[in-house]
């Protein structure tokens, strides 16, 4: 019940800021659309404009016997697939920013804090206020890419290669992980900064380890498949370990009260 | 009600400075309906003191009890049990004075949330602003919804931090009112405030604090047991013999001229005046005034603090 309440708290406030809101919309809308106008605009493909690619995924294609235009879709979606990972990293770090740091700022913690609600209804409260919209808009907007995909893909084996069970394991398995790892990082950052904009700044660092695995699949040096998305969830599950142990160390009512600054 | 054994707080603030005690083996015992002043100057560790009592930060040493539940050991029970109005409003600007409400009266587990929430809004005149955001609220107004905020639940203890800080003599009057009805109720007040003269008012009785209690007592047993009693005597044609004969009487303590006045320090005046007055009549004086010259709060305050 308290935590039903926080939730609704949280939204009814964080969701009142437009830039949180705009965050929340805009994102989902952005991810889902771009990778479907790359679709659109890549059916037809000359042979010559793969020669850009990178060699493993050309040797790929002519392995598979892909044809130039099925060859550009899997590799640019594959590419825009790790996209579809920033929305849980970047909505609950944003919504837990203003969220947490917001309440600073008012000095609105400390009575909340002398309710009989506990630390740990606080905080999951607040994470599950982050994590909701998070995965809602991430799995929602993979959704739509899945379906409209359907209408610009040249090829089912272009398609196998979308809906395929390494995205599928990502999103139902990776993405979950992320958006904790997200709102651990937020209470952290907020526990050390007094300005929303500059918890959500540095907030914006989280998304580096998903870039790092973009730019390496890019470049090849990182193949993804079934097993490297688990081996990938497994290392988030040990790091979600840590960083909420952390963030719920320094979510204890004494700690906020004297030591926050 | 609240009741503290050797109650202390130690902070470690960094390795030059070490650590600071901020309350220093506190014992209290207030009772059930009693308005008790917590006074003291800045950085005498009254917030924190509330804070300990609050079950919002842990003793470092020492026991405490509120309204019967022992704090470090049955914190949630304390703070379902007490009321707390913070030094800063800390309202939910974006959201209306109602939500703000609501949000509490849930966290709280209050019965009748919506009838509670209509009850404190009217009783404090903002039921015709109610969905107005608390951001668009004056000081003296989210003052008056933090008290509602702080009482919803009906909590037999509540601590007030500054109440009518920064507020206009009409919103302070307002909620000095309002710590008033709750007095009559029988809930106990936990006062902090700057105010001596709220204090004065309100409060049955005080503590003077600066990291420990300097002194306890009611505000007019505190003046007397400092300054004594003090008459001042207005007479004509007086002159110094005057002041000799009153110093014969042994409830006399001392006497002065002042600005034309005698003014003597006595033990009884109710029983010690009429012999005073007779004495003087006698001597050929014509007395025009007998009045008790009331030392404020702020003398024992102030001569409290600076002689520490």
């Amino acid at each position: 019940m308290r935590i039903r309440t926080l939730i609704d708290k949280e939204w009814n406030e964080v969701f009142k800021n437009k830039l949180v809101l705009f965050t929340v919309l805009l994102l989902p809308l952005v991810f889902a659309v771009l990778p479907l106008v790359q679709l659109a605009t890549t059916r037809q493909v000359n042979p010559g404009e793969l020669s850009d690619a990178p060699g493993n995924i050309a040797r790929l294609c002519d392995l598979q016997g892909l044809t130039s235009a099925e060859c550009m879709q899997t590799f640019l979606s594959q590419s825009f697939m790790l996209f579809f990972f920033l929305m849980p990293l970047m909505i609950p770090v944003t919504i837990a920013s203003y969220s947490i740091v917001g309440e600073k700022t008012t000095r609105s913690l400390e009575p909340l804090l002398a309710t009989p609600t506990t630390t740990a209804e606080i905080i999951v409260g607040k994470g599950l206020a982050a994590v909701i919209p998070a995965m809602a808009a991430g799995w929602l907007s993979f959704a739509v890419y899945l379906i409209g995909a359907r209408f610009f893909v040249v090829s089912d084996r272009v398609y196998a290669a979308i809906a395929s069970p390494v995205w599928l394991v990502g999103m139902v398995l990776v993405a979950p992980l992320l958006t904790l790892f997200s709102v651990g990082a937020a209470i952290v950052i907020s526990s050390r900064v007094n300005d929303p904009r500059a918890a959500e700044q540095l907030g914006a660092l989280v998304i580096l380890p998903v870039l790092a695995v973009f730019i390496g699949q890019i470049f090849g040096v990182i193949a993804l498949n079934v097993t490297s998305m688990i081996v990938f969830a497994g290392v988030m599950l040990v790091v979600d370990a840590g960083m909420l142990y952390l963030a719920a160390k320094l979510f204890q009512r004494e700690t906020i009260l004297t030591r926050w600054r | 009600m609240i009741r503290t054994e050797g109650l202390t707080k130690t902070f470690a603030v960094d390795k030059r400075i070490g650590k600071i005690t901020a309350v220093d083996r506190l014992d209290l015992d207030v009772k059930a309906g009693e308005v008790f002043g917590f006074l003291g100057p800045n950085g005498a560790g009254k917030t924190t003191t509330v804070r300990l009592l609050s079950a919002l930060i842990g003793a470092t040493s020492g026991r405490a009890w509120v309204n019967g539940f022992e704090i470090g050991k049955r914190d949630q029970e304390v703070r379902a049990s007490i009321g707390i109005l913070t030094e800063q409003p800390g309202m939910y600007d974006r959201l209306s004075a109602q939500k703000n409400l609501m949000i509490y009266a849930r966290l709280y587990g209050v019965p009748n949330p919506a009838g509670q929430v209509e009850k404190y809004l009217r009783m404090l005149g903002l039921w015709d602003r109610r969905r107005d955001p608390a951001g668009s609220f004056s000081k003296g107004m989210k003052q008056k919804l933090a008290i509602a905020r702080a009482i919803l639940h009906e909590p037999k203890t509540i601590f007030l931090d500054e109440p009518t800080a920064g507020l206009d003599p009409e919103a302070a009057k307002l909620v000095r009112d309002f710590i008033e009805e709750l007095k009559t109720e029988g809930r106990t007040i936990f006062l902090c405030t700057h105010n001596l003269d709220e204090a004065d008012r309100l409060c049955d009785r005080i503590a003077v604090f600066k990291h420990r209690v300097i002194k306890l007592d009611t505000p007019s047993r505190m003046r007397t047991s400092m300054f004594g009693r003090t008459v001042e005597i207005q007479v004509r044609h007086a002159d110094e013999p005057m002041l000799a004969l009153l110093k014969h009487f042994d409830f006399v303590k001392s006497a002065e001229w002042v600005d034309g006045k005698i003014v003597a320090q006595v033990d009884d005046p109710e029983s010690g005046n009429p012999a005073l007055v007779k004495a003087l009549v006698e001597a050929g004086a014509e007395v025009q005034f007998v009045s008790e010259l009331k030392h404020s709060l702020e003398d024992v305050y102030l001569s409290l603090i600076n002689n520490r």
